[in-house]
């Protein structure tokens, strides 16, 4: 099993319900996000393009964050899940420092936080908040293993890129395009 | 034109706008860890060499400081975590692929080790001390005994100390600045420089002062070579290494890294240093003083810089 995230660049709008409704479902912390949205402008008038994206953890393959962890507290859980066990991170920043999405963030009570894939209603067989809520229906949850899952489909139907590969974490965001 | 914005609002404390999660106390560990590893070796690579009566100082009086050095720098890894009451989960596995947790480790056999060789000197270095308990004494002679094993296993662990300070940043391959395996043997040559500036500035003979000198001369040729080859292997290399270059190639951290690190930290000794050697006056204070201000700045501009170069945004 190995869950991923596909966001439709062609038909997310930026309205950052989802970054609210995460906040909400994970009591984040005032001032903090888990999820993000950024717009991208190239060109110049009147040739413009826009592309806007909904950013969050990344869930590497082959993280940095979990690699460079002195305590085991960040590790791979259910269906490839990057997750932090509170009550072993001693917050010393190695994994923020090693993030290249900077996903990561030090929660005010002193461990380490970030996105979770909303972990716990995926076990109930929901998909996360984020995906949830999204109005324009553009985010994708599933398992890529699964060749019959909606994201499956959607990955073998569309062009997709995923953020910087070349840092070698193998990332399983997926941005249609 | 090509212009990249987080449009939800993203100002994650201590992250955004760059990454700012280590602050003074990791360089200032860098740093004191590295002069202890540099006095530490030494200390015990003239010790098995059998020179205990030409370099007392790099032998007995400069390992004293080590264990001082060593707990500040534990100190200041302690302050810096963020989840205080957990600290000892550190020890509580051994994670080889982590840098940061089999550094913790080393700190684990190096601290005791560097006490106890002080220890053992004691009596040489202070004369009329005696230990208070009698299995202390005990203890002493037990140590002094096995001193040439000792010697051995803090050799081994005073370069992995040495090199792991400078790993453990190249290990982020997130951080451009830091990604290149020179940084490894860069902070190794420093340590190895600084702990040196520390022997001399101990040391009452001419003979190991002189000596120290030129071991530190050497240590700063290797240090500018290093230097250099670093900066021609990031303009070699990707768009971000070329960007994270350029911070000191014209960029922010230009004048104070080329001032304080290359002039101040490293020509300026070294041309003292050579002044020296053909037979001039020289207090070796203001060398030695140099040559650990260098290895200071060192340590804090690599781990700021770093912070601010990525790869997104």
């Amino acid at each position: 099993m190995r869950f991923a995230m596909a966001i439709d660049t062609q038909k997310c709008v930026g309205c950052s319900d989802c970054v609210v409704a995460c906040q909400t479902e994970n009591a984040v912390p005032i001032g903090y996000c888990r999820d993000w949205i950024v717009e991208v402008n190239d060109g110049t008038y009147p040739q413009l393009e826009m592309e806007i994206r909904s950013e969050r953890c990344n869930q590497c393959s082959n993280s940095p964050c979990v690699r460079c962890c002195p305590t085991a507290a960040s590790h791979y859980d259910y269906g490839g899940i990057v997750l932090v066990t509170q009550h072993k991170c001693i917050g010393c920043g190695a994994c923020i420092a090693s993030c290249p999405y900077d996903a990561r963030y030090t929660h005010p009570k002193g461990y380490v936080d970030k996105c979770t894939f909303c972990v716990h209603r995926v076990k109930e067989g929901l998909p996360p908040a984020c995906v949830a809520v999204c109005p324009t229906k553009c985010l994708y949850f599933g398992d890529t293993d699964d060749p019959r899952s909606e994201i499956s489909l959607v990955l073998k139907k569309r062009k997709y890129k995923r953020l910087i590969p070349e840092a070698g974490t193998n990332p399983n965001l997926y941005f249609l395009i | 034109m090509r212009e990249e914005l987080i449009i939800s609002g993203r100002m994650n404390p201590m992250v955004d706008p760059t990454l700012n999660i280590w602050h003074w106390q990791i360089p200032l560990y860098l740093f004191v860890g590295g002069v202890a590893a540099g006095i530490l070796f030494f200390a015990s690579l003239y010790y098995i060499m059998g020179r205990e009566k030409k370099y007392p100082a790099a032998i007995k009086w400069a390992p004293m400081v080590a264990p001082f050095l060593l707990i500040l720098g534990l100190g200041a890894l302690f302050l810096d975590l963020n989840h205080k009451a957990f600290f000892w989960q550190l020890y509580m596995v051994v994670r080889f692929e982590s840098p940061m947790s089999w550094g913790a480790w080393a700190l684990l056999v190096i601290t005791p080790l560097s006490i106890v060789w002080s220890a053992t000197w004691m009596k040489e270095v202070f004369p009329g001390w005696h230990w208070k308990y009698p299995f202390l004494e005990e203890l002493e002679a037990f140590f002094i005994k096995y001193r040439f094993v000792i010697a051995w296993i803090m050799l081994l662990y005073a370069v992995i100390l040495g090199v792991y300070t400078g790993i453990l940043l190249s290990a982020f391959n997130a951080r451009p600045l830091w990604n290149t395996s020179i940084l490894g043997p860069l902070f190794f040559a420093s340590s190895l420089s600084t702990g040196a500036a520390v022997i001399m500035l101990m040391a009452k003979s001419h003979l190991e002062r002189n000596i120290f000198s030129r071991i530190d001369l050497i240590m700063i040729g290797i240090e500018l070579f290093l230097i250099v080859h670093m900066f021609m292997g990031f303009q070699a290399s990707t768009q971000v290494q070329i960007d994270a270059a350029n911070m000191f190639l014209g960029g922010p951290y230009t004048e104070v890294f080329w001032i304080f690190v290359v002039l101040i930290g490293m020509l300026l000794p070294a041309f003292l240093e050579v002044l020296e050697l053909i037979g001039y006056k020289i207090p070796i204070v203001i060398t030695s003083t140099l040559v650990l201000t260098g290895g200071i700045f060192l340590r804090f501009i690599i781990v700021y810089a770093g912070q601010a170069s990525r790869y997104l945004y």
